[in-house]
């Protein structure tokens, strides 16, 4: 491999990382209070409220419906809004925020859901507020798992910026496209798909080290 | 005060520590009247009245489904009844708002069948959680969970966390995590149930304990006779959301008055040996007697004097058991059915001395 594409793989991990990070942490910070939404506002739930509840899923639904590839499009004049320009890999990262924060909603949710009604109930007998169910039982209690949610829409994320190319985002996925498919550079395309196997286990294993030491359920 | 001097306390500190006496003495810790809850076509509770003293252990029994569950619940306002008044303190609680039940729930202990530990929390910090509710500062909460776990002999397990315990530990943490606040009431939600025959007696003791130490009023739901036999002061026998029977321990386990409390004895009272009952008939040589009797004279002497009255009697079966102070006597006889003035004498000797006496059958020799 040539410099010229050494550099060019560097860089191309750095935008990869970049999106993967900036858009991983808008939808931990959108979705985590989503899946707290859905969970506390259900049948039941510690601040029920059916009409939010189903609204909330409809939307979430809505949004995870739409295939990625025509969110990236159809949000072009919402990232020119916010970003200034629809090309690059600032641009990329409102899409694909906007596509995992609905994601992530759901799988947190799912760890939410897992947590014994009886914490929650014993936090009420002591005479706790709903803030309190939330920050003492719910988060803590459903911790290992909203991390391995985390975790894996990090994964999901990885591949999904690769798509993003498509609008000019850059990134691994739009060098191994231009360079390796388009160019016959078969040595990029062993470098990329190598980089993001790395990129992959990498965050994969993180994921895996912080659960276990998280969870002290067993 | 840091955790380490609190830690070296005498657990005698730690009980004085406690001073959960709050409003007039003469006011019923709890009181219900009229209470009634239903789930669907299901009445759980049915104009339900019953008040629990200040300072007393009241067992509250029944079969699964009576409307225990949903009792003990209504005590702090986790279920709401349809109507009724529950007055806690002299306060009604019923009709008031979440966050208006929330101060009056920080004194009101529960403890439940599962224990209900915070998982991602050690020992210590899940007995300072209702401090933490309750808005005590970092250090205080500390210092007095720490105490706590003097109390209930587990400071060794500070740093732990639930999943690292037994059965028995984690129950004693839950205990902890409930006196924590100083509640002058403590709920307990079928709290051995889920423990073996050893763990449930060494928790009991402990819930005793706390009970005559710190002046704290138990209130706890059972399907199990065994745990009101041994502490309760008071028991009320629940069905379909009725109270059925109600009184002091020792004389609802003298005198049951209802089938329902019969059957719920019929494990911790002494019963007719299966292959003696099967035999029972109409004719046979011998009368069996089922004989109950409370008086305090029977740890003294008395159960001797009354066998020695009966000389023709053979005893089969029973004893005396002590329920509290109180000795109450339960056994089985027999007595040769010919001449027929001998049964009838024994009755009439056991009545004069205000035993209850019930011919059960006739059994043949040899019995």
């Amino acid at each position: 491999m040539s410099p010229v594409l050494f550099n060019l793989l560097l860089q191309s991990i750095w935008e990869t990382v970049l999106m993967t990070l900036a858009s991983g942490v808008i939808s931990f910070v959108a979705g985590l209070p989503l899946a707290l939404i859905l969970v506390a506002t259900d049948r039941d739930g510690i601040a029920e409220n059916l009409v939010i509840n189903r609204a909330l899923g409809w939307v979430i639904n809505g949004f995870r419906s739409v295939p990625f590839i025509i969110l990236l499009v159809a949000l072009i004049p919402l990232t020119r809004l916010l970003v200034g320009t629809s090309l690059g890999t600032a641009a990329a990262i409102v899409p694909l925020a906007i596509a995992a924060a609905p994601y992530y909603a759901r799988v947190a949710e799912v760890s939410l859901r897992e947590v014994d009604p009886g914490l929650i109930e014993a936090a009420r007998a002591m005479g706790g507020n709903r803030w309190t169910i939330v920050r003492e039982v719910l988060v803590p209690e459903a911790l290992p798992g909203i991390v391995a949610g985390f975790t894996v829409t990090l994964v999901t994320l990885v591949g999904a910026s690769a798509m993003a190319g498509a609008i000019g985002a850059g990134g691994l996925g739009d060098l191994a496209i231009r360079y390796g498919y388009q160019r016959f550079e078969t040595g990029v395309m062993i470098a990329v798909v190598a980089v993001l196997i790395i990129l992959v286990s990498g965050i994969q294993w993180l994921g895996d080290r912080l659960v276990a030491r998280l969870d002290h359920r067993a | 005060m840091t955790g380490r001097n609190v830690n070296s306390q005498p657990s005698a500190t730690a009980f004085s520590a406690v001073d959960s006496a709050a409003g007039a003495p003469d006011t019923p810790v709890v009181a219900l009247s009229g209470v009634s809850r239903s789930f669907g076509p299901t009445r759980a509770l049915d104009d339900l009245s019953l008040t629990v003293q200040r300072g007393e252990i009241l067992g509250i029994i029944g079969r699964s489904g009576a409307g225990k569950s949903t009792l003990i619940r209504c005590l702090n306002g986790l279920e709401r009844p349809d109507s009724g008044r529950i007055e806690i303190e002299g306060r009604n609680i019923v009709g008031l708002s979440e966050s208006e039940l929330q101060p009056i729930r920080r004194k009101i202990g529960m403890i439940f069948q599962h224990f209900n530990l915070m998982s991602a929390k050690t020992v210590v910090d899940n007995v300072a959680l209702p401090l933490k509710i309750a808005g005590w500062a970092k250090a205080e909460r500390r210092a007095r969970a720490l105490e706590l776990l003097d109390l209930v002999g587990l400071s060794d397990k500070a740093g732990s966390y639930p999943a690292a315990l037994s059965g028995g530990q984690k129950q004693r943490v839950g205990i902890a995590r409930a006196l924590s606040a100083r509640p002058a009431l403590l709920l307990s939600d079928e709290a051995t149930s889920a423990l073996d025959p050893e763990t449930t007696r060494a928790i009991l003791t402990l819930l005793k304990d706390i009970n005559r130490k710190l002046g704290v009023t138990v209130v706890l739901i059972t399907h199990e006779m065994e745990v009101v036999r041994t502490i309760g002061d008071r028991v009320v026998v629940l069905e379909a959301g009725r109270v059925v029977e109600e009184g002091e321990v020792w004389h609802v386990f003298s005198d049951p008055k209802t089938e329902l409390t019969q059957s719920l004895l019929s494990g911790v009272r002494p019963q007719l040996p299966a292959h003696i009952a099967s035999r029972l008939s109409q004719d046979g040589q011998e009368v069996v007697l089922g004989v109950d009797l409370t008086d305090p004279a029977l740890g003294n002497g008395l159960f001797a004097e009354i066998l020695a009255h009966l000389p023709e009697a053979h005893f089969l079966h029973g004893g005396i058991d002590h329920i509290h102070d109180q000795p109450v006597a339960r056994f089985f006889l027999t007595v040769p059915r010919e001449p027929a003035s001998l049964a009838d004498e024994a009755a009439a000797y056991l009545r004069s001395i205000n035993a209850r006496v019930e011919v059960l059958g006739h059994v043949s020799r040899p019995v």
